[in-house]
């Protein structure tokens, strides 16, 4: 049934519909409207679930840490700042193999301080282990929100979502929210492995040292490898099951014949499909809609790439004195080609910079524009000379 | 006839943690971990914070750990507990969760976790082993250091006396969440120790327990002397054996005979510059803890008024460890 929800509205209604055991809540925005949805849902006795209110976003992941290991399907939902304070606990929950959920609600990091959209905050956590999908539009929040258990659960792996900060989680949409019949045979009910049991006492967490250490990083990175299987798998299932698919791990729209490419994820990627539809003069290109940021998916990028000349990368976040993550990371995968495409990398939209449809034409201009990085949207007439 | 030794050894007892771990000989930490599982039984869930407990009974692929263990982090021993005690209660099962962590995981680092565990009246029993400094890493101060003690970021000098602050009275603060049961312990008192565990076990709902644990490389002190040294912090007032209620005090282990301060000191490397010859500054400084300890025995009301069987001579069954005291 179609219904106008609010971002975070739908999200928390997903997660409802996914039955977690625990749900650890702390609040920031712009994530704050998902926890205060879900302790409504708790309230009004539509979802069962321990929710537990805590103290700070550390021990909000430390929480879903503890249920996870004692078998609970566990979740919890951050942004920015938050983000960084469970630093520490998120790259503990991969590297202990808990298969928890994560929301996080993308917003720039401080200083100084700023409430609105980038991707600053999950690229700070690039590394932490963890597989992470990005959501072009409410409806594939929705729906990776519940992939994301059964990606997680089938790999042990942790899964973050992230949505950008209020221009999905604070936009109504019509969406279609699944009914709780398709979740539950979607999402069979969570058993772990290496469950907290007296009858089977584990030690969870143990000091590794160096004669294991690097064997326990290979298992984790070849785990992380391999769940592009479960990624591809539980999309499929869900397309099979709903009519939906959310792109796998990257998708590629536009002429067959286009020779200059536009790379972005999250709702940029929305906006430019529109943009490509509506806006009259257009050049050809096409858009690639980069879902799985990690694991990082090179070959399947290797092979949208065939044929471009010129990759326009855009990033929402900026690797101070060194550019766009995302554009690196696409520079590195695309060496292997024998013939890559030249990248051009751009950051867009940062720290809630609108951009509008009106850019696309301007992104099709950067390949004449930009040799290696540059934020595109700048006003110089904002910056001293010297910074420019 | 049976002795009565060997019918103690032959009885069964369970053990959460097995020998044959990576302690120091004399490890207070080990002894009161030991008891407490000991006490605690096999239907618990242990969490851990990073320390040297972690460190010496898990090196993979080994684990000295007979109840399933959970260690994650230095300062978050309280909130994962919280999180598998959230999973129990989701799963209707019984199993009774026991947070465990040192001084510096407890009183410091991971305080915030802790009082956010205890507000949420989480059914756990947190026990921080106490010895009274950052051992794991090579003996630093943490809040929970007594006044005066020397360690490696508090040595004393030509301008210092060791540490300058006091040690961070934390029971009082765990009092102040208004939790059911919170209590001081001492391995120098297994049985004491013993009961209390098993107390805060029957309660539904947060407890603390705080067990004074020697440490002979951090104190300065012969691994033969641990269980004396613990007696005689209780037995000079310095480390109050208290029980609370609800924050307020509801018994207290009688001293029968008050020992003075500087029996305790001069025991332990730690205070040694405190009885450097001539310098008005250890005399002082000597006096400052025999006054913090006085301060206790009044506060708690310790002196008892007459011999008690369960004072802190009466209650002391262990007299192993080293040369009775003259």
């Amino acid at each position: 049934m179609l219904e106008a929800l609010e971002g975070s509205q739908a999200i928390a209604r997903a997660v409802a519909l996914c039955r977690p055991g625990v749900v650890a809540a702390y609040p920031i925005t712009p994530q704050t409207h998902i926890v205060e949805n879900l302790s409504k849902l708790v309230a009004d006795g539509r979802l069962e679930t321990e929710l537990v209110s805590v103290e700070s976003e550390f021990s909000a992941a430390s929480v879903a840490l503890g249920a996870s290991a004692a078998g609970s399907r566990a979740y919890t939902a951050s942004s920015s700042q938050g983000i960084l304070l469970m630093a520490e606990v998120l790259f503990n929950i991969s590297g202990m193999r808990l298969p928890v959920v994560l929301t996080c609600a993308n917003r720039a990091l401080g200083a100084p301080i700023n409430i609105w959209n980038d991707h600053a905050d999950s690229m700070a956590v690039r590394d932490c282990g963890w597989i992470q999908l990005h959501c072009a539009n409410n409806q594939e929040a929705v729906d990776t929100s519940i992939q994301a258990f059964r990606i997680a659960e089938a790999t042990e792996l942790p899964v973050m979502v992230c949505v950008d900060g209020f221009v999905l989680t604070h936009t109504l949409e019509t969406l279609e929210m699944p009914d709780q019949k398709l979740v539950d045979a979607y999402l069979p009910p969570f058993r772990f492995s290496r469950m907290l049991d007296p009858k089977h006492p584990l030690s969870l967490g143990t000091l590794v040292g160096p004669e294991y250490f690097a064997e326990t990083r290979q298992a984790h990175h070849r785990a992380l490898l391999d769940s592009v299987g479960a990624i591809l798998e539980a999309d499929r299932a869900w397309q099979a099951a709903t009519g939906r698919s959310c792109g796998g791990l990257l998708t590629v729209e536009g002429p067959e014949d286009a020779r200059i490419g536009v790379l972005a994820m999250g709702s940029l990627v929305s906006t430019f499909e529109e943009a490509m539809e509506v806006l009259p003069g257009r050049k050809k290109a096409k858009l690639i809609k980069l879902r799985a940021f990690r694991p990082f998916p090179d070959e399947a990028l290797r092979h949208v790439c065939e044929g471009l000349t010129d990759l326009v990368v855009v990033d929402r976040a900026i690797s101070t004195g060194f550019g766009g993550v995302l554009g690196g990371e696409v520079r590195s995968a695309l060496l292997e080609m024998k013939k890559a495409p030249k990248v051009h990398n751009v950051a867009l939209g940062l720290g809630g910079r609108d951009v509008p449809m009106e850019m696309w034409p301007r992104l099709l201009a950067v390949p004449k524009e930009v040799e290696g990085f540059r934020i595109l949207d700048l006003d110089p007439a904002k910056l001293e000379p010297a910074d420019l | 006839m049976t002795e009565p030794a060997s019918l103690r050894s032959r009885q069964p007892r369970f053990r959460g943690l097995e020998a044959g771990h990576r302690a120091c000989q004399g490890c207070g930490e080990a002894l009161a971990a030991r008891l407490v599982t000991e006490s605690a039984g096999p239907d618990v869930i242990l969490t851990n914070a990073t320390g040297c407990l972690e460190v010496f009974t898990t090196p993979w692929p080994q684990s000295a750990w007979r109840v399933p263990w959970l260690h994650s982090l230095f300062e978050n021993s309280a909130a994962i507990a919280s999180g598998v005690e959230a999973a129990l209660k989701a799963q209707g099962r019984r199993t009774k969760v026991i947070a465990m962590g040192g001084d510096g995981g407890t009183f410091d680092i991971g305080f915030q976790a802790l009082s956010g565990m205890l507000e949420r009246m989480h059914n756990v029993l947190y026990v921080c082993y106490d010895n009274e400094a950052y051992m794991n890493t090579g003996i630093q101060r943490s809040s929970s250091t007594p006044h005066a003690a020397m360690t490696t970021t508090s040595p004393p000098g030509k301008n210092r006396m060791g540490k300058r602050h006091m040690k961070k009275d934390l029971l009082s603060i765990i009092a102040a969440h208004h939790v059911p049961y919170a209590a001081s312990a001492s391995v120098a008192y297994p049985q004491d120790l013993r009961r209390k565990v098993r107390r805060a076990m029957e309660i539904e709902g947060p407890t603390f327990l705080l067990v004074h644990s020697p440490c002979p490389l951090g104190w300065g002190h012969d691994g033969t002397l641990s269980i004396e040294i613990a007696r005689l912090g209780v037995q000079t007032g310095l480390f109050p054996l208290i029980e609370l209620e609800r924050g307020e005090v509801a018994s207290v282990m009688p001293i029968r005979n008050p020992v003075p301060v500087v029996e305790y000191l001069k025991r332990q490397g730690r205070f040694r510059h405190l009885f450097s010859d001539g310098d008005h500054r250890a005399r002082e400084e000597r006096e400052h803890l025999q006054a913090l300890a006085d301060y206790n025995i009044e506060r708690y009301g310790l002196k008892g008024d007459g011999d008690d069987p369960l004072d802190t001579d009466g209650a002391d069954t262990v007299r192993r460890g080293g040369p009775a005291r003259t």
